[in-house]
């Protein structure tokens, strides 16, 4: 007994993962709270987006069901749980069981190596980034699968449109990551671990988005046009819009299925959000970690985190003074006052020194994911969809070679130094 | 039994060669020979990354070569797989049949 | 640098299922349920890589072979797919003949792996190898790049060469008119 606790606590003060230093039960309390952590945001994603694409359009979207319809994702979970499980008659039933499963698998499977922090990772490996590449592009393995199971027109073309948009922008971000990756090789070693780019970033004291302005701005630019085609979001959904081929290749899946198709899309947009915050936006570092430094500039931004659920807090009890006087209204006043008590606490909880430490890296981690979220819910609001010529040409034509000359260009300015001298020796000779 | 070495390796990628060799000479559908071709080349793969180890013990830790030519050669299979499906579209334009033994058209 | 953990249980459960999925790949009529019992060898294969500390190389597999490769396969499946072949004979008029070729090579197979010269085994056992933590792409980079250690710089410009042979090759076949 005198030994689990331990090997419980002799973990708590390393200074790696749980999987590099070998600790199995931290790694699966880490992948818990990473699941359950991706289950909540999911949920409210699912909120958000609803209620910010209705402001968007100047209406309000779910009011009703909860107050403010905070307990719409709750509706309509429970909903299609208890939806009928229909299975087309020609269809093969193995392979349809499984595609929604290689889909979630994949999109989950990415966390494994996610940083939230310096230690804050289930693993490090040492090929972080190659493994989420490769592991994202095995969701296309799902979509194809899931297209061709169902056996009817619609989704297969969903499918096979779906499946070669993917395949075609995977090659752009593969080489905007490569030109970032590029960057974490001037210090003395570059490294593909996921925590090694952030420690680049920070011991170059520069975020990759503004390293060899604007080689590093463009890199990311084609990253993040890349990464909202990647996931089949707008404007780049003709695959799956309503409008164009009913609902594309998860036409056929209802109810619990399709939840998974949909959890496994949230997932991998997080997924390629973590990734362009790690790689360009420096990860978990707060902003100015060296310009203000200091006592005072330390304790005010690690007072951040607290104050930003104190003013969510703020504004749920301005929204809860303003709700309507009426008897009917007063269950939802109530929860909507407690739930403005449960953002307080947090930000309360937050402000207490042990956990305003060690609670820093994963906010702002989170927070600059979050902001790539409202992204992706802006521009599904502002843009019209791609034709999927048009978005074929835009991945093939102008993502492409932009991504190799930047590439190229990278690599020249980066080595300018060794490329001069080489030059000047062969001049000499 | 319990102590993995380089021979375990060895003998499951004989195995896997095996199968892809039956795979190939007993098979009609053309794409599943060629999918047992990507089992022969898979099973090579293995053997080479084994040997690398069992050459990093004797050479130090940066004797990698098995690594790198296993890299030379998924891309050789990549790039074969690709030219291998574009023949077999341009034979089943042709003559709407994706079996091997029917591709007999220069047969007396 | 941590001993790895239960390898035996791992490798055996590795390699059941990549000798499973190896014979779904080669005994099912649907070429679809062929290709994903190819898929999850392609996947336990890249497992054992890991397993042998080839972390780059099993990175290159998921991402070429199970991402790239298999898409293609399943792409061209889906497109030439005819109902009729699930029906047909499915395995050819020498299959006989073709077992008895496996089996021959399988006999050559043991005879190697079982000679021992002198009372000692072909490969001897592998001792503690010393694993850089963090030094394996940077390892097969010098290899490939280096100015002075690496000797694969031209096997990598000829393999460059071969995909764009292979691409136009592939683009020419497919097309309707040249």
């Amino acid at each position: 007994m005198h030994a689990v606790v331990q090997y419980i606590q002799s973990y708590l003060d390393s200074d790696r993962t749980p999987g590099a230093a070998g600790n199995f039960f931290w790694a699966t309390v880490y992948i818990l709270l990473v699941f359950v952590g991706l289950s909540v945001a999911v949920i409210a994603m699912n909120w958000l987006e609803r209620k910010i694409l209705a402001h968007m359009q100047v209406r309000l979207g779910p009011m009703r069901v909860g107050p403010h319809g905070l307990l719409q994702p709750i509706a309509d979970a429970i909903k299609l749980l208890l939806k009928e499980d229909i299975i087309p008659a020609e269809a093969d039933a193995t392979v349809f069981w499984i595609a929604p499963f290689i889909v979630v698998l994949a999109a989950f499977t990415v966390f494994v190596v996610v940083p939230f922090g310096p230690t804050h990772a289930i693993t490090d490996m040492n090929i972080g980034i190659l493994f989420m590449l490769g592991v994202s592009s095995l969701s296309v393995l799902g979509i194809v699968t899931a297209g061709w199971a169902s056996n009817s027109h619609y989704p297969l073309m969903g499918a096979l449109r779906s499946s070669a948009q993917m395949v075609s922008y995977e090659v752009a971000m593969g080489l905007a990551v490569v030109s970032a990756i590029l960057m974490t090789s001037l210090n003395d070693q570059g490294t593909l671990s996921m925590i090694g780019i952030v420690q680049a970033q920070n011991a170059q004291q520069e975020w990759f988005i503004f390293k060899f302005f604007p080689l590093g701005l463009i890199a990311f630019a084609i990253f993040a046009v890349a990464m909202v085609a990647e996931t089949n979001r707008a404007p780049f959904d003709l695959p799956e819009a309503e409008s164009e081929l009913t609902a594309g290749f998860h036409t056929e899946y209802s109810g619990f299925r399709w939840s998974l198709f949909f959890l496994a899309e949230y997932s991998a947009m997080i997924a390629v959000s973590s990734i362009a915050v790690t790689l360009w936006l420096g990860g978990w570092m707060r902003p100015f970690p060296n310009l203000l430094n200091g006592t005072t500039a330390n304790l005010v931004f690690s007072l951040v985190p607290g104050a930003t659920f104190l003013f969510l807090g703020a504004i749920t009890f301005y929204n809860t003074a303003r709700m309507p006087k009426h008897p009917l209204f007063r269950v939802q006043t109530i929860g909507l006052a407690g739930f403005g008590l449960v953002l307080a606490g947090i930000g309360l909880i937050l402000f207490i020194p042990g956990v305003r430490v060690r609670i820093q890296d994963i906010f702002w981690f989170s927070a600059k994911v979050a902001g790539f979220m409202y992204l992706y819910i802006w521009y599904r609001g502002t843009f019209p969809r791609y034709r999927f010529d048009q978005l074929m040409k835009v991945g093939w034509k102008v993502l492409l070679p932009t991504g190799l000359a930047l590439l190229i260009l990278t690599a020249i300015v980066g080595m300018r130094a060794e490329l001069l001298a080489d030059l000047q020796g062969a001049w000499r000779r | 039994m319990l102590d993995i070495s380089t021979l375990h390796y060895l003998v499951l990628g004989a195995a896997l060669f095996l199968l892809g060799v039956i795979g190939v000479l007993t098979r009609r559908n053309v794409v599943i020979v060629l999918m047992s071709i990507e089992l022969i080349l898979n099973a090579v793969n293995l053997n080479l990354v084994a040997f690398s180890r069992f050459w990093q013990s004797i050479h130090g830790p940066s004797a990698l070569h098995g690594q790198v030519f296993a890299i030379f050669i998924i891309t050789d299979a990549a790039a074969e797989a690709a030219v291998g499906l574009g023949i077999l579209i341009a034979f089943f334009r042709n003559k709407e049949t994706v079996n091997v033994d029917e591709v007999n058209l220069l047969k007396w | 640098m941590n001993p790895p953990v239960a390898t035996p249980f791992f490798f055996y459960l590795l390699a059941a299922v990549m000798i499973v999925g190896g014979v779904l790949v080669i005994t099912r009529k649907n070429a679809v349920h062929s290709a994903l019992a190819l898929i999850t060898t392609l996947l336990a294969q890249s497992a054992l890589y890991l397993m042998l500390y080839a972390p780059f190389v099993a990175g290159v597999q998921i991402i070429l072979y199970a991402g790239g490769i298999m898409v293609l396969f399943l792409f061209v499946i889906m497109l030439i797919s005819i109902e009729r072949t699930q029906r047909e004979r499915q395995f050819n008029k020498q299959w006989l003949v073709g077992i008895a070729a496996a089996a021959a090579l399988g006999g050559l197979f043991i005879a190697v792996y079982t000679t021992t010269t002198k009372g000692q085994v072909l490969f001897p056992n592998v001792g503690r190898v010393s694993y850089m933590e963090s030094g394996n792409t940077q390892a097969i980079a010098s290899l490939l790049f280096d100015r002075h250690l690496g000797m694969y710089m031209f096997a990598f410009e000829i393999a460059s060469l071969l995909l764009l042979v292979a691409i136009i090759g592939a683009v020419v076949m497919a097309k309707k008119r040249i």
